[in-house]
């Protein structure tokens, strides 16, 4: 009877803990619209939908978030336009390819690339990535899109190789062995059918690894620039979202026009990065029932 | 039963810092918090340190942030001294004021803020007006101020920074270009500059001065910057201490009220002789007469 209660407190205390995620999770939406709705008694909604964002302006502030939602876009697009072959053809090689004894020794290495901080990845993006795309586009200087997109889609190709290796090797052998005894070599079998039959599981890892650059901050306030001005294409520096919100959070006083909106922006990229990874949670949850079910 | 242990001891912290009495926090106090400026983080950092093995019971930490960000911490009482390279805004005062902070300011040092260029630039000098009309993106192109046929890229700072604040209040007098590149802070400006054949960007004097010959650094060009009269270089000491470059300015400390006995003394320090020679060592200016006359009277002596 004693040990039968026990279990259920340590029951209850484990829901608790596993309840808690749950909690924070709509604790910081609540957070998100409360503290961003106030703005709208000082800012048309209609001012968030123009270019220019100039909340401490000399005279006249400005509210518009375009440019940064199209910095976010158009950083993550180009990183995710680097990390998706490069993730699914390590993730192919890795998984058919590889003897054991050298996937043993790549994976924890793509593993690892995920813990690197990313105020490393930033530094490198400054004195590395960003005077060699410099040099070898002719631009002045390498603090642009283009660098950020390289920066970010180095820091999601882990997420993206994980999760498609591990898709791929869940594709049953009898798919490969039966493709193989039609007589396609090894690299038919691969594109025309390992990857097709794991293909929900490959958007998934590539919706992971957008959701992982489209929050990403440090990275991208180092090495893209910061430029408010909207981005014309690759070779422009950008200001994503996250850097917005990282620069001027600081020192924003409490309770104004300038703090609400900085809110407001929070909670699009909530709303953003949370519409991405419960997508990609949807195709993966799709995926293991059709592998296992 | 062992199992049980290892989870007391996951949970033992988290309760122990929770039950913490207040009064056990205090010693904290004995710490001074500076916080603040990017342009004053290394310089008052080594102030710090001297005064540090002067005083062995004194602690001292400081961050950086920018001046904005120090500002607010001293608004939110949590920074003993907010370091700031601009003066304290009226909006930031009644502020204070509705916190019940009341803003001591001190001048410890001086900047001769120094616009800087890629060596290989022809230009070599421009006028503040100039100056204002390529920040705020009206010059776009080196070959309209006489140099090479190139656009000018601009580096500047995020509106966080002083630096940002008073460079377009004296220099840019509306709103900066939207093409400007806002960096982190000084060093990355100097950073940039030296990688960018058409960059321009402004930092304090303790980032291009050669500690050893008091010359710019290698890898970048300080512009003379030239106001109503002849240009001037911030590395040139008659024009420092004549008063006359244009981007002379004071850099602050600001403390809730006049500081404490703990707190005064690493001022006076700052503001000895042997305090001076580090800031100048360290690639600023001493505090000028004006100033000086200032921080006497409040501080007494």
């Amino acid at each position: 009877m004693r040990s039968l209660t026990r279990e259920t407190l340590i029951e209850y205390l484990f829901a608790a803990t596993a309840l808690l995620a749950v909690g924070i999770l709509a604790g910081i939406f609540l957070l998100l619209f409360t503290e961003g709705i106030p703005v709208f008694r000082y800012v048309r909604a209609g001012q968030f939908f123009s270019w220019n964002w100039n909340p401490n302006a000399y005279d006249q502030p400005d509210y518009g978030i375009l440019s940064q939602v199209l910095s976010t876009l158009l950083v993550t697009g180009g990183a995710l336009a680097f990390s998706i072959p490069i993730g699914i053809g390590a993730a192919a090689y890795l998984s058919e390819i590889a003897a054991p004894r050298t996937r043993e020794f790549i994976k924890p290495m793509v593993e690892l690339l995920a813990g690197v901080p990313s105020v490393v990845i930033g530094f490198l993006g400054i004195v590395v990535t960003g005077p060699w795309l410099a040099r070898s586009l002719g631009t002045s200087n390498g603090l642009n899109a283009l660098n950020g997109s390289l920066l970010l889609g180095l820091m999601s190709l882990p997420t993206i190789v994980t999760i498609t290796e591990d898709a791929l090797r869940a594709v049953p052998t009898e798919f490969k062995a039966a493709s193989l005894a039609l007589g396609a070599n090894r690299l038919q079998t691969l594109v025309r059918v390992t990857i097709p039959s794991a293909a929900t599981g490959v958007i998934a890892a590539c919706m992971l690894g957008m959701g992982r650059a489209v929050g990403e901050t440090m990275t991208v306030l180092m090495a893209t620039g910061n430029a408010l001005a909207p981005p014309q294409g690759f070779l422009d520096s950008v200001r994503t979202m996250t850097a917005t919100i990282a620069i001027e959070l600081g020192e924003v006083p409490f309770g104004t026009a300038h703090y609400h909106a900085l809110f407001v922006i929070g909670f699009v990229l909530f709303i953003f990065t949370f519409l991405v990874n419960s997508i990609s949670d949807l195709i993966l949850l799709r995926f293991q029932r059709k592998m296992h079910g | 039963m062992k199992k049980h242990s290892i989870f007391l001891c996951l949970l033992l912290p988290a309760i122990v810092s929770c039950g913490r009495p207040a009064s056990e926090q205090q010693p904290a106090a004995a710490t001074i918090q500076i916080k603040g400026s990017d342009t004053e983080l290394n310089l008052v950092q080594r102030l710090a340190e001297q005064y540090m093995k002067k005083a062995p019971d004194a602690r001292i930490s400081v961050t950086g942030g920018g001046s904005g960000t120090g500002i607010a911490a001293l608004i939110n009482k949590s920074a003993d001294i907010a370091n700031s390279s601009r003066a304290m805004e009226q909006s930031e005062r009644d502020q204070a004021k509705a916190n019940g902070v009341d803003p001591w300011e001190v001048v410890f040092a001086m900047d001769g803020l120094s616009v800087i260029v890629h060596p290989s630039n022809s230009v070599a000098s421009l006028s503040l007006d100039q100056l204002g009309r390529i920040y705020r993106g009206e010059i776009k192109n080196w070959k309209e101020v006489r140099g090479p046929d190139a656009p000018i890229s601009l580096y500047g700072r995020q509106s966080n920074s002083g630096t940002f604040v008073y460079f377009r209040k004296t220099v840019v007098k509306g709103d900066y270009s939207t093409a400007m590149k806002q960096m982190n802070g000084n060093a990355q400006i100097v950073e940039a500059v030296k990688s960018d054949k058409s960059g321009i960007g402004y930092v304090g004097l303790g980032y291009i001065k050669d500690r050893a010959t008091g010359k710019v650094i290698s890898g970048i060009k300080a512009l003379t910057l030239g106001g109503p009269g002849p240009a001037l270089s911030p590395l040139d000491p008659t024009s420092i201490s004549s008063g006359k470059y244009p981007l002379l300015r004071p850099l602050f400390h600001y403390t809730n009220g006049k500081p404490s006995v703990t707190v005064l003394n690493f001022i006076r320090f700052e503001l000895s002789d042997e305090g001076q020679s580090i800031v100048e060592h360290e690639g600023f200016l001493r505090v000028n007469e004006e100033y000086q006359k200032q921080n006497s009277s409040k501080i007494g002596s």
